[in-house]
């Protein structure tokens, strides 16, 4: 029933034995242990398992762990580099952009995307983006401005 | 994704570890085919975006004992015109159309159309045909192949066939298409270059499932509606054409009076399926002031 | 004292371990061997238990036991938090259904096997045989039998003050209502969970995933379980908020910790979505029927409450607490001469109730202040006079109500309620948003606005324990028996013992949630954290900070008068260039003595604080559909002081959206047989980013707590209680129909309902 597969996470590959069943939110958690990635309805409404697979924003508990063998994922683990916090996570800090921190990797995931695919975005469209996934702590307020300010940051850096 | 059909009170009740099932990842049409041949009378399925499927799995709510993951299988990403249709792979995916994926009025409609379904994580992996094939009646493509008389192209181990999007919806979460037949493409017919389209839904947060909703385009001729087409969607148990609202715009000038007749005859014509909680005539109601958005929607 | 920390929006120091995927929530907690435990779940609201048929799933891969009733026969029902209730006692919840099934979601078995998806495989083939017995799903109907000799209204709480019917055969105008307000609740984004693990040498059960009141869970899961407390130990690591939801005893934890004992092996149990929206509290049902007699300026001259609380099918740890706190919040801000509530505490077979945040004050704000309105209405007065003219005035404050609530006499501390309607009505450019609305009305927009002012408690006591100690490398722990659901404690605290010690803040670190350090804790609920607790972090860290200088003028050889603590040093105040100290040098040099720089602080109170506020939203309602578009929003919101404001917006900004939910989305809906219908995040609608409106908050800071030495008063619940009546009056505004919304939450289904009525009744006028 199980079979072997690789996911490659953050750049590192983890070679994992699962059933097809087991999803890929559960794989990344429990057999790779990156417990960064959480788990809030396992039926892809809140979007707090949110990852990107090749920079795309995916919900890992709509996936199945086989379905994403050998492809490359990232996840909130893989977001500050060399040490250096990613200008989200600071952003996030700077404007109180969570409370209980749940939703807070999915955010981050799903923010990550957008900047890095249009830094630029425009205010209407951000908030549709960032509309993909349930807080129940903040009232989103903090949140949009977080990831606004950090727009206007990777912005500079591009 | 009919997530809030309401549940029985039997055993069985909350889930969300899918049950256990036979994964298989074809590479080729023909293979896949002869795989849903095999097991699709054991309850075997198609998995293409999964974002329908693998929620029902999760609740339990769908029990396939294999999966078919069509998702490396060759040649079903195409995205292109052809002989006057869009020609739309089964594996293309909902955020291809966030950008116009034909010119003309057809690629506005389709962006226009996909920004309302869910969010981007969601529209990132699931599929325009795997749309088609569920048949939710609140989903947005099959309401625009009901619409604009799109033709389902099926494969199986018995051949290719085509079937009209007229008699492809019969009903919630219900096809033509055999249990082992692949949609493996949708054709929607190209629009005129100077068509009008409008699309309004009414849901109750962004990205939810609409509660009512309606497609419109036409022509005009001599300053005059002429190819009108209404279509209600997320109302009845599968979407459609209205005709008696397409009557009311033929032949007449775009402007409130006509919009107001053809949302009258989709008020007078709908059969809405009523529940606890959207009763009957309040999804005719809505249906009534989405059509006239819609029509609204198409003067610029 | 100077105060370099407290008051200002410094970041919280636990962001960083959540930002970079480094918490360690319940379900990130996992030990070797462990096993993991799944609920099996009546599916029928109320039933004869016939019969339970484990047989299938004790063969099942994977499983390693299961159990019934039958099973744990020694477990006593889960009890109540603040004591034994002779009324209620005979109603508690047995950890497993034994004879009956009261809602669907009820536990009714537990499996144990290897893995989750193996659990939950087993778990469906257990066969449950239920005789179904007519459900009871409304609250004011009249009561039935709960069992022989006890009907499904165990109690009734009764409060009030003055000649209530005097008043009313005096009065000018009498206006009466009918309102309610939906069941909703918390529906914190993590799922509940704990996980057990027994030390046999110790004879210790360790259980993580507490939170909230981690010594009060552990007393009660002790209470169950038949053990001495003190042989539980309760851990609370990361926690995805908590709203009140989280941390109450629940069958669950009993069981996960009994399993732990028995089986030998760690047990862990997480639960999914579908589970904690059929069996974690609900909340905030409630149907009012309420009357007001006024003279006639407006002016209250008695009110009377009768209301049902749909309490669900068994007591909650909580009690009668929502019901006690519905009558003892519900005069708020206004001066009321006389006063009757009568409360019924009335089963039904859905999923019990519990307190969620502003417990009692979101129901009973909503009943008040559609009052105030239809006073407003009903005398042609206009709405924000009528509540300026009722609002109590600060030359009365202390003001007393002759009445408890949740056993605390009602005396307010302090508050200058004109006031802050006044900045509110700036804030919010009232009389221009008036002719704004106007002429979008003209425009033929259905637009309006709506004002709510409430009242809110904070910090029951009575009293708080804490300790500071500062280590010899001159950091500082501060040890509470405070919890964190995400609010932001360790921050907040941190800057009160950074002010009190002078120390930097970003060297405090605040221990919670671990009932083996520390005896008794209060945890974090009614907004208590940082009134009580903190105020108790202030005693100890001053407490040290003399114990520092005391010794430090004892190395230094000079007046303890002449030092100071600053930035981790002590030092002589009158010349900075003089030799300082550090912190842990000195801590160093006096350890294991007397002088030791460790010491506790208790701080108690006889009341709690009474923090209060008002709200404004503006909607557009979309005519033909129903739905309503909340466009702007402020709420204002007097703390007395803020530790860090930052944090208090945010909190009030949370609020809100819960607030908003129900006001207009969320909703615990069944059907004709107790079938639960909102079951998954499709059904059960939270807010999104895209619902939200303009929001701005006002913290004020006029009417410090006289009750405390910071002068705090709680801001965790201030965002909440009002929304639900803002919003109805800016709905009744935009429709133009004085009134309208008596029902939360205002469904597009509802309010189209009320608008095709109007018109209807429009039509026949006109014929």
């Amino acid at each position: 029933m199980k079979r072997g597969i690789t996911l490659n996470i953050n750049g590192r590959d983890h070679p994992v034995q699962v059933e097809p069943r087991r999803t890929l939110a559960d794989a990344i958690r429990e057999d790779c242990g990156q417990t960064g990635t959480h788990t809030g309805c396992e039926h892809g409404v809140c979007g707090a398992c949110t990852v990107l697979l090749e920079g795309e924003p995916v919900r890992s508990c709509l996936m199945f762990a086989v379905q994403a063998d050998g492809r490359r994922l990232r996840t909130v683990e893989g977001l500050a580099h060399d040490g250096q916090l990613h200008p989200l996570q600071r952003a996030f800090i700077e404007h109180h952009g969570l409370q209980c921190g749940f939703c807070t990797p999915g955010f981050l995931m799903l923010a990550a995307a957008a900047l890095e695919r249009d830094p630029a975005i425009g205010d209407a469209a951000l908030l549709e983006v960032l509309s993909a996934n349930l807080c129940r702590c903040t009232g989103y307020k903090n949140i949009v401005t977080a990831v606004r300010a950090a727009a206007g940051e990777m912005r500079i850096k591009k | 994704m009919g997530l809030d059909h309401a549940r029985g009170g039997e055993a069985a009740l909350e889930a969300v570890k899918p049950a256990p099932f036979e994964y298989h990842a074809p590479r080729t049409v023909e293979e896949a085919v002869t795989l849903l041949a095999e097991v699709a009378p054991r309850d075997g399925r198609v998995l293409a975006g999964g974002q329908s499927l693998v929620p029902a799995m999760a609740l339990r709510l769908a029990r396939p004992a294999h999966l078919v993951d069509i998702n490396a299988v060759s040649g079903l990403d195409r995205l292109r015109v052809e002989a006057g249709d869009l020609v739309i792979g089964a594996c293309v995916r909902h955020a291809a159309f966030d950008r116009p994926a034909a010119g003309g009025p057809l690629g506005t409609l389709l962006a226009q159309v996909a920004r309302h379904i869910a969010h981007w994580p969601v529209r990132t992996r699931g599929t325009f045909c795997g749309s088609i094939a569920n048949a939710d009646p609140a989903s947005e493509w099959c309401l625009l192949a009901a619409t604009l008389d799109a033709t389902m192209v099926a494969r199986s181990v018995r051949g290719a066939r085509a079937i009209a999007a007229a008699g492809f919806f019969h009903g919630a979460m219900a096809t033509a298409l055999a249990a082992d037949e692949l949609l493996v493409e949708v054709r929607v017919p190209l629009l005129a270059a100077d068509a009008r389209c409008g699309f309004s839904e009414f849901s109750r947060r962004a990205g939810d499932f609409a509660i009512a909703m309606a497609l419109a385009t036409y022509r005009l001729e001599n300053g005059v509606m002429t190819d009108a087409r209404v279509g209600i969607g997320a109302v009845e148990s599968a979407p459609r054409r209205v005709g008696e609202a397409e009557a009311a715009l033929n032949g007449k000038r775009p402007g409130e009076d006509a919009f107001r007749d053809a949302a009258a005859a989709v008020a007078r014509a709908a059969a809405p399926v009523g529940d606890i909680r959207y009763p009957a005539g309040y999804r005719r109601d809505v249906a009534a002031a989405m059509a006239q958005r819609a029509l609204e929607g198409t003067v610029p | 004292m100077k105060t370099k920390f407290v008051g200002q929006p410094v970041e919280r120091l636990e962001d960083l371990p959540l930002v970079t995927g480094r918490g360690r929530y319940a379900a990130d907690i996992n030990f070797p061997d462990q096993l993991h435990m799944r609920v099996v779940r009546s599916g029928h609201a109320h039933g004869e238990l016939v019969s339970i048929d484990t047989s299938q799933a004790r063969v099942a891969a994977g499983v390693v036991a299961v159990w019934t009733a039958a099973d744990v026969a020694g477990l006593k029902p889960i009890s109540l938090r603040e004591g034994p209730d002779a009324k209620l006692d005979p109603y508690l919840q047995p950890v497993l259904a034994a004879r009956r099934v009261r809602y669907v979601g009820e536990p009714v078995a537990v499996v144990f096997a290897e893995d989750a998806y193996l659990a939950e495989d087993a778990a469906e083939r257990v066969g449950v045989e239920v005789r179904e017995l007519p459900p009871l799903l409304e609250a004011f109907a009249a009561p039935v039998e709960f069992e022989p000799g006890r009907s499904t209204e165990p109690l009734v709480i009764r409060k009030g003050f003055g000649d209530v019917d005097a008043a009313f055969r005096a009065a000018y105008a009498v206006v009466e209502l009918d309102l309610a307000t939906g069941r909703h609740s918390g529906v914190p984004l993590e799922t509940r969970g704990a996980i057990a693990r027994y030390d046999a040498a110790r004879d210790i059960i360790e259980m993580h995933g507490a939170a909230k009141v981690p010594h009060r869970t552990r007393d009660g899961i002790a209470r169950s379980l038949g053990r001495d407390p003190a042989t539980l130990h309760l851990c609370e690591g990361h926690v995805g908020g908590g709203f009140g939801i989280r941390g109450e005893v629940y069958p669950e934890d009993v069981l996960v910790c009994l399993a732990a004992l028995r089986l030998g092996r760690p047990v862990k149990w997480i639960e999914d979505r579908y589970e904690h929206l059929i069996a974690a509290n609900h909340s905030r049902q409630q149907r009012h029927h309420v009357r007001a007699a006024v003279d006639a300026a407006g002016r209250l001259l008695a009110l009377d409450d009768e209301f049902f609380h749909d309490q669900g099918a068994y007591p909650r740890t909580h009690g009668a607490r929502v019901v006690d706190l519905t009558a003892g919040m519900l005069p708020g801000p206004y001066h009321v001469p006389a006063y009757r509530a009568v409360g019924h505490y009335r089963l039904t077979n859905k999923t019990p109730a519990a307190t969620y945040r502003a417990p009692g004050r979101f129901e009973g704000g909503f009943v008040r202040e559609r009052l105030m309105d239809a006073i407003a209405q009903r005398l042609g007065l206009d709405r924000v006079e009528v509540r300026r003219r009722n609002l109590i005035p600060p030359t009365a404050m202390p003001y007393r109500r002759e009445m408890s609530a949740i056993g605390d006499d009602v005396e307010i501390d302090s508050g200058d309620y004109g006031r802050l309607l006044d900045r509110t009505l700036a804030r919010i450019a009232w009389d221009a948003l008036q002719r704004s609305l106007e002429q979008r009305r003209a425009a033929g927009e259905m637009v309006g606005a709506g004002i709510a002012m409430f009242l809110e408690k904070s910090g029951p006591g009575p009293r708080d324990t804490t300790y500071v100690t500062v280590e010899e490398d001159g950091g500082v722990e501060v040890l509470t028996g405070s919890a964190s659901v995400g609010q932001g404690v360790e921050t907040a605290f941190a800057q009160i013992c950074a002010d009190a010690l002078g120390v930097d803040y970003r060297r405090v670190r605040v221990v919670h949630g671990q009932t083996a350090r520390i005896a008794n804790g209060v945890g974090a609920h009614a907004a208590r954290a940082t009134v009580l607790t903190g105020s108790a972090v202030h005693v100890a860290a001053s407490n040290v900070r003399a114990k520092a200088i005391a010794a430090a003028a004892d190395l230094m050889q000079v007046p303890a008068e002449a030092l100071d603590v600053v930035e981790g040093k002590v030092v002589r105040k009158d010349s900075a260039d003089a030799i300082a100290l550090d912190l842990g040098e000195v801590a160093r040099a006096v350890a294991g003595t007397a002088a030791a720089l460790t010491a506790e602080g208790t701080f108690t109170t006889t009341h709690m604080t009474y923090p209060y506020g008002a709200q404004v939203a503006v909607v557009r309602v979309d005519r033909d559909t129903g739905g309503v578009a909340v466009e702007r929003c402020l709420v204002a919101y007097d703390v007395g002081r803020a530790v860090n404001p930052m944090m208090v917006e945010g909190q009030l900004a949370g609020g809100f959206a819960q607030g908003l939910g129900g006001a207009l989305f969320e909703e615990f809906q069944y059907d004709e047989r107790g079938q639960p219908l909102s079951v998954t995040f499709a059904d059960y609608l939270q807010p999104t980013a895209s619902e939200m409106p303009a929001l701005d908050i006002l913290v004020s800071e006029d009417a410090p707590s006289p009750l405390n030495p910071l002068g705090i008063k709680g801001a965790g619940e201030g965002g909440v209680p009002a929304v639900g009546a803002a919003v109805a009056a800016a709905i009744d505004d935009a429709i133009g129909i004085p009134g309208a919304v008596t029902i939360l939450p205002v469904t597009p289904v509802r309010l189209k309902e009320i608008l095709d009525r109007e018109r209807q009744v429009e039509m026949r006028r006109k014929i």
